[in-house]
């Protein structure tokens, strides 16, 4: 009954994380082939996600894999009230892996624990949303030649940041410092500064963003501060313009600086700065492909 | 010697049955309910604020011809850590033991995040201690912590 299933960056080591990205080399090299011919990927969106999605789905066809599912709740059947676990039973006799978004939390885990198939965990409400971290691992590595030893600014929504959460769990196994930049409503939860303690991860904190903040760093790692997020929208208009990122503050910043971003991207940074060479976000973005589709091939046990 | 007379004068002797002793005082009732004491039909002695060296003052629950489950200890264990559960056969104490909350808790207590899945699907919880000392539990789903004073019972 017990597949392998990806539900959870945590549930990752430090070798299966160097493993995994390996492989996802392998397919940025050569993306397309037919080595989940005969296969089917089913594609369970009961949230919809554009982005994660399609990005899913090409992975699966690029690698021959055929694609059934659908992209919303509401064209599912459990908009007529039938339980996850129904659907994932009916769903598990017709695929041979199951990539599932839902908007509860803890959903993928339950699914995993149900489905005779492996279970890809493509995002659970606000809790985790491993191919993402991996793919910005990815990009980090690929960027900086290594995932050890960097300076990593965090800059905008660390509070609900999902994101920035787990690149912050992931990225324990690799002695980075930490640099929280952020307002003082969305600043990063005590129980990520706590687990930093604990696993000797250096960090500094400030609300302000600023050139000389980002001058050491190695990695920016943007993310969106949402109006919704405030209780204060007094609070919100005072500072949703000082966590946005210009290509006039990039002059001073280290030659292998690049800036990420999970997108999508609103007004946090700038248009300007699309076309500076340290603008990495949309590449990133790409990254998502090869590393999806590592993701599908390890969990079904194939070996590239 | 004295202070066991005066003990067994408080709490008469039970042939068969339980008795939950070292209960802290606050904590008594909370016991009484989630044990579902007041539907019993069988003899039952409930003692409130009685001297304990080792706690201040305690609550003792005993019960003739009830046998609790294991269940029952970890939902005892999740309101009132360290309580002492005596079993009572032919009026010996057969078993005494500590109460002690498990590392994992299957379906004992409600996740208090509303968005996670075990809110919204027929299925059983299931939270694993995290931190013992500071009484941190977490939601195998959601992953979620919780502090063990802030949980609901099932």
């Amino acid at each position: 009954m017990k597949s392998k299933s990806l539900v959870s960056i945590n549930d990752l080591s430090r070798e299966k994380i160097l493993s995994l990205l390996e492989t996802a080399e392998k397919f940025e090299k050569n993306p397309n082939s037919k080595i989940l011919d005969g296969r089917v990927v089913g594609s369970l969106f009961f949230e919809p996600s554009t982005r994660t999605r399609l990005s899913f789905e090409t992975a699966a066809n690029r690698l021959g894999a055929r694609v059934i599912g659908f992209s919303d709740a509401a064209t599912s059947s459990a908009s007529k009230g039938e339980t996850l676990k129904d659907t994932i039973m009916m769903v598990s006799s017709y695929a041979d892996v199951i990539v599932m978004r839902h908007r509860l939390e803890g959903a993928a885990r339950y699914a995993s624990e149900v489905s005779p198939v492996p279970v890809i965990n493509a995002g659970d409400g606000a809790n985790q949303h491993p191919s993402q971290t991996m793919l910005d691992l990815y990009s980090i590595k690929k960027t900086q030649g290594t995932l050890e030893g960097l300076n990593i600014h965090l800059v905008g929504d660390l509070k609900y940041g999902r994101t920035v959460h787990s690149l912050l769990h992931a990225m324990r196994h690799f002695k980075p410092t930490f640099h929280f930049i952020a307002p003082e409503e969305l600043h990063m939860p005590e129980e990520y500064r706590v687990f930093c303690r604990e696993n000797n991860i250096p960090f500094t904190e400030t609300t302000e963003f600023s050139e000389d903040v980002i001058s050491s760093a190695d990695i920016i790692y943007m993310t969106r501060v949402q109006r919704e997020r405030f209780s204060d929208l007094m609070e919100y208009e005072k500072v949703k313009n000082c966590y946005r990122l210009t290509n006039s503050m990039l002059a001073n910043t280290k030659e292998n600086l690049r800036i990420l971003h999970p997108l999508p991207r609103v007004n946090e940074i700038a248009h300007d700065v699309d076309e500076n060479p340290k603008a990495y976000y949309f590449q990133q973005a790409q990254n998502g492909l090869y590393v999806r589709e590592a993701l599908i091939c390890d969990v079904l046990d194939i070996n590239i | 010697m004295k202070e066991n007379n005066k003990y067994a004068m408080q709490v008469s002797a039970l042939c068969n049955g339980t008795v939950i002793d070292h209960i802290p005082a606050d904590k008594l009732f909370a016991v009484v309910n989630l044990l579902d004491i007041p539907s019993m039909t069988s003899n039952v002695t409930i003692g409130y604020n009685l001297d304990s060296k080792k706690i201040g003052k305690k609550g003792l629950i005993k019960v003739a011809d009830v046998f609790f489950t294991e269940e029952d200890l970890s939902k005892i264990s999740v309101v009132a850590p360290n309580v002492v559960m005596n079993t009572i056969r032919d009026y010996q104490v057969v078993e005494k033991r500590e109460v002690k909350l498990p590392n994992e808790l299957h379906n004992i207590i409600k996740c208090n995040n509303l968005n996670c899945i075990t809110n919204n699907e027929p299925m059983a919880t299931h939270f694993h201690v995290s931190n013992r000392e500071a009484g941190t539990l977490k939601c195998r789903y959601c992953e979620k912590e919780v502090n063990i004073n802030n949980v609901e019972l099932l």
